[in-house]
């Protein structure tokens, strides 16, 4: 036991800090974690994980399965974020007994819709002889054929055989044939092969010794990562026929789906998970300085940027790096308002390109990044920096220090501090601050323009704003140069990357899998010109994605990993500080 | 209740028996405590079940201003703790505790509660399993109730919670009263009281629909990894916990003299605008008080807000997190007047909750009587992160086990020492708690009545 504990040890401290809090600290313990690495990058792969259902794919599988109008009427417990990811904490996460009580009162509450008079006609595959009575012949069929679709695969003949018994007993109890599906059917959709993604391995007839996802599962890696949805019919039949484990039968599978109008929606989920705009759903704004921002400017605050995303890297099919400069995006009158650009249209969206020299450029200027990383009543070039730090080029801002003297930092009530710049300057006074701040406050000051809820603005309490600043060695006057240097920063690439990576296979990448991410995938990125489609498609026709190494290989818990090679590379060289 | 009587109560009993030194045993139910309609429950509340809750708020309060003069009882309330007052006979002041760091790196607003609270500050990048006191006491308590415990926050993010039984199961936190009312009063609540009671089929069926799930768990768990195996465990400890809630709705309720139904909350905003945590932390803590009153639960945990204290004023452009940090300290007042304002604030929201408890008559006494409420923060001195000296309090009388009123220093002693005596006051057969330098065997003795 011990022994494992000092290797954990030793993994945590290779993959962490960016920099320490201290001026004389930074990133001296920067082993290469891939020295450590038994595998090559050729035979990359991971073990296969269990995941919860996020909410989105919760109520996705719903609408897909059981139609759109069905409502839920209860609460998901929160999902939780590992490693820059939802999707990685999903992997980590179990149902407490309040998410439990939740999960089953939303349960109860589809079943009983899907059973009702309304819907059983249409939703329904058959009718009971009887319906004051048990009918195990079309329970069976209902069962069956609604489970295949809730579990993303047959049911076993046990569970089958279970389920059919349990309506049947409620049938008789209840006197009725649909309650007792209801109640059956209820308990379906809390048990743990619904509400868990459960990966299930075989032996891989191609490589003696070695196993390989099944067909099911590979099935539901694909639809989910690109779909953020369960697989659809004709995935799962790829996978009953093992057409799937084809290069040819694969190949068809990815083309129909990043053919299909869905992928918008799986783009749409992997950047709401990587920009946190889960965030959105608890960010508030003083509503007596800043009385535009409500609740629905939050939602298009995002919805903007999301559009901006889908359009820019699926649509346009365009590099991924302009999403950083350009000027063009979707806008409501509600955002006009805030962006102070007149929208005509009353209602929906408009496209729209902000002017050359218009101080916007890129999604860094959005509302959806300024306002998310401020605090309700002002802005923060720290919170700033950190998330374009930590969110877009992957690396980990150190915390503040315990027990700092924050003596400089009590003058900031100093009435000759009028801007966030000034105040900023006193804290760099003080050595332990300045360690930390150096990393965030350079590029963070770039966005000052924007004030917290992300409108335009040239001077704070009189004095004029200086939005000059610095990343990683770049140095310029404005937002749109910041734009210019995330668009050009190694880091920036290299991030997506390594999170779109993660993101589909729901867990830090393995030490060789990183080396392979880093060796083939990021280098094809590049080769492709930073198309997003193509790198979901670079990673789904892989071998290392459906490559199963046992769990033996997964380095363990290490919260702080995540960081890409180019930031390791930029700290050992000094550049980063 | 009466000073002269002597006759035979538990408590007494308890006393005779342990001399007063500890209370861990179990003591059968005797039917002498009982009279023919059950009212000698009420009337003499000390042997209603003991109940515990937590609060929790972020970024302490001023030092040298909530700490009291003298030692022992008959303290002279501080300027900080005014809000308090008229709970000063049963509110027990604990100062000079502290959290210790063995050498790892802190991380602020966090390190402090996971000390308090899990008796073990994790590495950097470590997930810790480690159950928080809660979960060790309603573990205790808890197993017989409808729900094992409530929490709830005044943030409006559900994941603000310090509730967890291991890394991948944190207790979510209400945060809607409205919520939380239909969730404890809705179809599914058994009056306590009522003269008829008849099972409910469907609940039988339901019953029986999750036993079956059960049954699948061997063929789910032989394909998984230790670490999902572990999460695919704890989820069917949550189903047995759900099978436990519908059992207790198929059986009749023993009677709870002081049970009334609340009345439907308002629909409230919810968010870290300070008012509006305090009106929704007030309007759950009623909540929670009748549901206690009516047996539904006998742990609870409120956490004011973040564990930064990101709460603000109205109009205000800084947060009370900002101020404790950005804000001066006024050399005539010698404390930061705005960060201030919120410790007046929280400190009246910890009170509102106490008064819920109180204001929920049992027999002679109060609910708040028969209950232990652990407030704690999780910094001595939130503008520098300070992890000594950290605010703690009980308010409440834990069914009689402990002596309220008293001010304890302690000298550089682990926070850890207050949660294991907690611990052993609800029952919890621990010996000692805590890891590293925060282990201790140590209890508060002069706390035990």
């Amino acid at each position: 036991m011990k022994l494992v504990f000092a290797k954990a040890g030793l993994f945590v401290a290779a993959a962490v800090a960016l920099a320490a809090c201290s001026p004389a600290g930074g990133g001296k313990e920067n082993a290469s974690a891939s020295a450590t690495t038994a595998m090559t990058a050729s035979q990359a792969g991971g073990p296969a994980i269990m995941r919860r259902l996020t909410q989105e794919q919760y109520e996705q599988i719903i609408a897909d399965v059981f139609g759109s109008t069905i409502t839920l009427g209860g609460r998901f417990e929160p999902d939780v974020r590992e490693n820059g990811l939802l999707a990685v904490g999903s992997g980590q996460v179990s149902v407490t007994a309040a998410g439990l009580e939740q999960y089953d009162v939303m349960a109860r509450n589809v079943a009983a819709q899907v059973t009702d008079e309304k819907r059983r006609a249409t939703l329904l595959p058959c009718a009971p002889k009887d319906a004051k009575a048990a009918d195990d012949a079309c329970a069976r069929e209902t069962l069956s054929k609604v489970g295949r679709l809730l579990y993303r695969r047959p049911l076993t003949q046990a569970e089958i055989d279970g389920r059919v018994a349990k309506a049947a007993e409620g049938a008789v109890k209840l006197k009725s044939y649909y309650a007792g599906l209801e109640a059956s059917l209820a308990g379906m959709l809390v048990s743990p092969q619904f509400l868990f993604r459960e990966e299930l391995v075989e032996a891989d007839p191609s490589r003696k010794g070695m196993t390989r996802l099944n067909g099911y599962t590979k099935a539901a890696r694909l639809s989910f990562f690109l779909w953020n949805a369960g697989p659809d019919d004709e995935l799962l039949r790829a996978a009953e026929t093992g057409e799937i484990h084809t290069a040819k039968g694969l190949t068809k599978q990815v083309d129909r789906m990043l053919a299909s109008p869905r992928l918008k929606e799986g783009t749409r989920a992997f950047f709401t998970d990587m920009l946190e705009f889960d965030r959105f759903g608890t960010l508030a704004k003083d509503a007596a300085i800043y009385p535009k921002f409500n609740f629905k400017a939050a939602q298009e605050a995002q919805e903007q940027t999301l559009r901006t995303i889908v359009d820019h890297t699926v649509t346009q099919n365009a590099d991924y790096r302009d999403l950083f400069t350009t000027r063009k995006t979707y806008l409501t009158r509600l955002l006009g308002a805030i962006y102070r650009v007149p929208v005509d249209q009353p209602t929906g969206w408009v496209p729209y390109e902000f002017p050359e020299n218009g101080g916007q450029a890129g999604i860094l200027t959005q509302v959806s990044f300024v306002a998310l990383h401020s605090h309700p009543g002002r802005t923060s070039p720290t919170l700033r920096g950190k998330a374009l730090r930590e969110v877009l080029l992957c690396q980990k801002v150190p915390d503040p220090p315990g027990n700092v003297d924050f003596k400089i930092v009590q003058e900031t009530s100093n009435p000759s501090f009028k801007t966030v710049r000034q105040r900023l300057n006193a804290h760099a006074t003080e050595a332990m601050c300045k360690g930390c701040h150096k990393i965030t406050d350079p590029m963070g000051l770039a966005l000052e323009n924007f004030d917290t809820i992300g409108g335009y603005r040239t001077n704070e309490n009189g004095a004029p704003i200086d939005t000059s600043g610095e990343l990683d060695g770049i140095k310029f006057n404005d937002a749109a140069g910041l734009g210019k240097a995330v668009h050009d920063h190694p880091g920036t690439t290299s991030c997506l990357v390594n999170r779109v990576y993660s993101y589909a296979v729901g867990r830090v990448a393995t030490p060789s899998e990183k080396d392979w991410v880093k060796t083939n995938l990021e280098k094809r990125f590049a080769e492709d010109g930073y198309k997003v489609p193509q790198l979901f498609r670079r990673i789904v026709t892989s071998d290392t994605f459906f490559r199963v190494i046992p769990p033996a290989e997964k380095p363990p818990a290490e919260k702080l990993a995540g960081k890409t090679a180019a930031a390791e590379k930029l700290i050992q060289t000094g550049e980063l500080k | 209740m009466s000073a002269v009587t002597r006759a035979a109560t538990r408590r007494r009993i308890l006393q005779g028996m342990m001399g007063g030194a500890a209370v861990t045993v179990g003591l059968p139910f005797l039917d002498c405590f009982l009279n023919g309609n059950g009212t000698a429950l009420a009337a003499t509340n000390a042997q209603l079940p003991v109940v515990f809750g937590s609060w929790f708020w972020g970024c302490g309060l001023t030092p040298g201003r909530w700490e009291p003069q003298s030692l022992g009882a008959g303290y002279k309330l501080p300027v900080e703790l005014q809000k308090l007052a008229s709970f000063r006979d049963q509110l027990t002041i604990f100062s000079g505790m502290k959290v210790f760091m063995d050498g790892k790196p802190p991380t602020p607003h966090q390190t402090g509660h996971q000390g308090i609270l899990t008796g073990h500050v994790p590495k950097p990048g470590v997930k810790a399993d480690y159950a928080s006191l809660d979960v060790l006491i309603s573990d205790q308590i808890g197993t017989k109730t409808r729900f094992r415990s409530l929490e709830v926050t005044g943030s409006g993010n559900a994941r603000d919670t310090l509730s967890r039984r291991s890394a991948s199961v944190q207790n979510p936190s209400e945060v809607s009263p409205m919520a939380l009312y239909n969730r404890i009063f809705g179809p599914e609540f058994k009056d306590p009281n009522a003269a008829a009671f008849t099972p409910d089929p469907k609940v039988m069926v339901r019953k029986s629909v999750l036993s079956s799930i059960s049954e699948e768990r061997a063929a789910l768990a032989k394909n998984l990894g230790s670490a999902d195996k572990a999460r695919l465990d704890q989820y069917f400890t949550s189903l047995r916990q759900l099978e436990n809630q519908l059992e207790i709705e198929l059986q009749k309720p023993a009677p709870m003299a002081a049970c009334t139904h609340p009345g439907k909350p308002e629909e409230t905003v919810q968010g870290l605008e300070v008012n509006a945590a305090v009106k929704n932390v007030k309007l759950m803590s009623d909540l929670i008080a009748h549901a206690l009153a009516c047996g539904q639960t006998r742990v609870f945990n409120v956490a004011f807000a973040d564990a930064t204290s990101s709460v603000r004023k109205p109009g205000e452009t800084a947060t009370h997190h900002i101020l404790t940090h950005e804000e001066a300290i006024d050399e005539k007042l010698g404390y930061q007047p705005r960060a201030q304002w919120f410790n007046d604030i929280i400190m009246g929201s910890l009170a509102d909750t106490a008064s819920a408890l109180r204001n929920v008559r049992e027999g002679d006494g109060t609910l708040l009587d028969r209950t232990l409420l652990l407030a704690t923060s999780e910094t001595g001195f939130a503008k520098i992160h300070s992890l000594e000296n950290i605010p703690m309090m009980i308010i409440g009388k834990a069914g009689g086990r402990i002596k309220g009123g008293q001010h304890i220093q302690a000298k550089g002693d682990p926070a850890t020492r207050v949660g294991l005596t907690v611990q052993q006051v609800m029952g919890v057969p621990a010996s000692s708690w805590g890891t590293e330098s925060l282990e201790t065997s140590k209890t508060f003795t002069e706390l035990l009545a």
